[in-house]
C-alpha cells in the first residue's frame, strides 16, 4: 500500500468493502455490547447500564435459562470427536488421491455430492433410516454421522488441494534413502502437510460445533449447543440470550486463534 | 599316471567346481529373480490396493450416511401414511397431495423466491468484495488479512448471527429509531423483524461468504498478463472487465451459486427464526411434517426438493464449465 495514485474505482470498492465488513460484524458487536449490561438491560438499544450480570446469570441461573452447560459439554465433545475423525479420514482419502486410480472419479463425485444435497435431506434421511432399523438416534451416533457428511467434503477438498501442489519426489527421495513406507509418511509427508491438517481440524471442529440443520432431526433426546440456543430464542427474552451468544462466539474466536497460532508454528517449522 | 590321474581328477574337480559354481550362481540368480519378481509383485499389488484401503472409511461414511439415507427417503416417499404411522407399500398419494395442494405449491414458490433473492444479493455483494480483494490489494499480507476478515464469520455460529439482528430490526430496534428520528415514519415498523425481508437479509448475511471465496479463487487464477495484454491492445477498463475478467470468473460464480442455492433450498432455521414462523419454505414444511410424524409426506417433499436442487445445479453446470476449478 504505497503512495501510488489510486483510481476512483479503488475508493468506491474500498467503501463497499468497508460496508460489507460492517454488515458482517456490526450485528455481532451489537449483541456483544448489549450482553454487557446490568440487571436492567433489555434486548434493544440504548445500553442501560454496564455490567456482567447476564454473563454471570448464564452460569448461575441455569434452570431459568436452559441447560447451557450440559449442551456446551456435548457440543465440545462432539466437535472434538468430529475433528479427530475428519482429520484422520480426510488425511487417508487425501493420501489415496495423490495418484489417480480406477474409480477415483466416482469417489470424488460421491464426496462432493454431500455438499450439494440440502442439509435437511441428510437429517431427514438419517432419521428415517435409523428409525426403520430400530436404532435410537443420539447426538454421538446419528448426530456424529450427520456432522461427518458436512465436514468430510471440506477436509477432502483441502487435502486434494494440498496434494495437488505436493512434490512427490520428496517422498521418493526418502524411499531411495531406505525409508520405509511408514517412515516416509512420518518423517516427510506429515511435517510438510501439518499446517493444512490444522486447517482441516479447524473446519472439522467449528463446522460441527456450530452445525444446526444436519443435527436438528437426529440429535435424540439431548440437545447440542446450537439446538439449545435455538430453543432459547423462543422463550428467553432477556439479554441472557445475547450473553450466551457472546460467550460462544468468544469461544469460537479462541478456537480460531489457537488454530492460527498452530498453523504459524507448523509453517515456520516447515521452513526451517 | 598318478600324476595324470591326479591331473585328471584335478581337472575333473576343477570342472565340477566350475560347474557347481556356475550352477549355484545360476540357481542363486533364479532365486534372486524369483524374490525380485515376488517383491515387485507384492509391491505392485500393495500399491494398487493401497488407495482403496485409504478411501474406504470416507466412502463408507458417505454410503452409510448419505446414499443409504437418501435411498430410504426415496422408498419411504411411496409408502402409505395412516394418520399415525407409515406402512410399507406403493402409492403416489404423497406426491399427488403435494401437487394438488395450493398451500404446498405456494410454499414451493416462496422457497424459490427466497433462493432467487438470496442468490441475487449474495452475487452482487460477493462479486465486488472478491474483485476488490483480488485486484485492488497489492500486498499479499493485506490480502490474506482482509480475506480472513471475510471468512472468520464462517467459523462462528449461524444461530448467534441470526439472533444478532434483533437489536437492529426489532420494534424498538435501531432501524426503527433511525426512521422515526429522521421523520420518515411516526409508528415503528413491525415488518423488519419477523418478515420475508428479515429472512432474506439474514440468509444474505450468512451465505455471502460462500459466494466470495470461490469467486476470489477464480479471480486470483486469472493470468495478470492477459489483463496487461488487453490494456496494451487498447481496451478500456470496462472492456477489460467485461471481456477478460468476467468470463474468466464465471466458474467461481458457478461454484458460489451452487453453494448458495443448495444452502438456501433446504433452509428452515433462518426461515423459522427470522420470520417468527410466519413465512413458509419447503425445508420448514418438511420439519413440521416430521414433527407430526408424517414421514412419507416429508420424504416426498424431500425428493422433490432434491430433484429441483439437482436440476438447478445441472443447469448451472451445463452453462458454465467448472472443471478447471476442481
Amino acid at each position: 500500500m504505497g503512495l501510488k495514485k489510486r483510481s476512483p474505482t479503488f475508493y468506491i470498492l474500498a467503501a463497499f468493502f468497508a460496508l460489507f465488513v460492517l454488515f458482517m460484524y456490526g450485528p455481532m458487536f451489537a449483541i456483544f455490547t448489549l450482553s454487557l449490561q446490568g440487571q436492567n438491560g433489555a434486548l434493544t438499544f440504548p445500553v442501560r447500564s454496564f455490567g456482567f450480570y447476564w454473563i454471570k446469570s448464564l452460569f448461575l441461573q441455569q434452570q431459568r435459562i436452559g441447560d447451557f452447560g450440559a449442551a456446551f459439554q456435548r457440543s465440545l465433545l462432539l466437535g472434538l470427536l468430529v475433528m479427530a475423525l475428519t482429520v484422520l479420514i480426510g488425511l487417508m482419502a487425501g493420501l489415496a488421491f495423490r495418484r489417480r486410480f480406477p474409480g477415483s472419479r466416482v469417489i470424488f463425485y460421491l464426496t462432493i455430492s454431500s455438499l450439494i444435497v440440502p442439509s435437511v435431506l441428510v437429517s431427514l434421511g438419517i432419521g428415517i433410516a435409523f428409525s426403520l432399523l430400530g436404532i435410537e438416534t443420539n447426538w454421538y451416533s446419528s448426530g456424529l454421522a450427520g456432522h461427518l457428511t458436512w465436514t468430510l467434503p471440506f477436509a477432502f477438498l483441502i487435502m486434494i488441494g494440498v496434494f495437488n501442489r505436493f512434490n512427490l519426489s520428496y517422498e521418493e527421495a526418502a524411499r531411495d534413502l531406505g525409508a520405509s513406507e511408514w517412515q516416509a509418511f512420518k518423517e516427510v509427508i506429515l511435517p510438510l502437510i501439518a499446517p493444512s491438517l490444522i486447517g482441516v481440524a479447524l473446519f472439522g471442529f467449528t463446522l460441527s460445533y456450530d452445525e444446526f440443520t444436519r443435527t436438528s432431526l437426529i440429535s435424540g433426546g439431548r440437545n447440542t449447543l446450537p439446538l439449545e440456543i435455538f430453543g432459547m430464542t423462543t422463550n428467553v427474552t432477556t439479554p441472557a440470550l445475547y450473553a450466551l451468544g457472546t460467550v460462544t462466539t468468544v469461544f469460537s474466536f479462541c478456537i480460531i486463534g489457537i488454530a492460527f497460532a498452530a498453523f504459524q508454528f507448523f509453517s515456520r517449522r516447515q521452513q526451517q | 599316471m598318478r600324476y595324470a590321474t591326479a591331473s585328471t581328477s584335478y581337472d575333473y574337480l576343477f570342472h565340477e567346481a566350475v560347474f557347481i559354481d556356475i550352477a549355484s550362481h545360476a540357481w542363486k540368480r533364479v532365486q534372486l529373480k524369483n524374490i525380485f519378481i515376488q517383491k515387485i509383485f507384492m509391491f505392485k499389488s500393495w500399491k494398487s490396493v493401497e488407495p482403496y484401503l485409504l478411501v474406504t472409511p470416507q466412502t463408507l461414511v458417505f454410503l452409510l450416511f448419505l446414499v443409504f439415507p437418501i435411498a430410504t427417503i426415496f422408498i419411504v416417499s411411496f409408502w402409505e401414511f395412516t394418520g399415525y404411522s407409515m406402512t410399507p407399500g406403493f402409492t403416489l398419494d404423497n406426491y399427488r397431495n403435494i401437487f394438488t395442494s395450493q398451500v404446498s405449491l405456494a410454499t414451493y414458490l416462496n422457497t424459490f423466491k427466497f433462493v432467487g433473492l438470496v442468490w441475487f444479493f449474495t452475487l452482487i455483494i460477493g462479486f465486488p468484495v472478491a474483485y476488490f480483494l483480488a485486484f485492488y490489494i497489492d500486498s499479499l499480507r493485506w490480502q490474506i488479512i482482509l480475506f480472513l476478515v471475510c471468512t472468520i464469520p464462517f467459523w462462528t455460529s449461524n444461530i448467534i448471527r441470526m439472533i444478532s439482528w434483533i437489536p437492529f430490526l426489532g420494534r424498538e430496534g435501531l432501524l426503527n429509531k433511525l426512521l422515526i428520528g429522521i421523520g420518515l415514519t411516526q409508528q415503528p415498523i413491525d415488518i423488519f423483524l419477523f418478515s420475508d425481508f428479515a429472512v432474506v437479509l439474514a440468509m444474505v448475511h450468512l451465505y455471502t461468504l460462500f459466494m466470495i471465496v470461490p469467486i476470489f479463487n477464480s479471480l486470483m487464477r486469472i493470468d495478470r498478463n492477459l489483463i496487461a495484454a488487453a490494456e496494451d491492445a487498447g481496451a478500456s477498463g470496462f472492456q477489460v472487465f467485461k471481456e477478460v475478467i468476467l468470463p474468466l470468473s464465471l466458474p467461481g460464480i458457478a461454484i458460489g451459486s451452487i453453494f448458495v442455492v443448495t444452502l438456501t433450498m433446504g433452509e428452515f432455521v433462518t426461515v423459522r427464526l427470522m420470520s417468527g414462523g410466519q413465512a413458509a419454505s419447503v425445508g420448514y414444511l418438511i420439519r413440521n411434517q416430521i414433527g407430526s410424524l408424517q414421514y412419507p409426506l416429508a420424504a416426498a417433499n424431500a425428493v422433490i426438493l432434491l430433484i429441483v436442487t439437482l436440476a438447478i445445479i445441472f443447469g448451472i453446470l451445463r452453462t458454465i464449465d467448472i472443471r478447471k476449478e476442481l
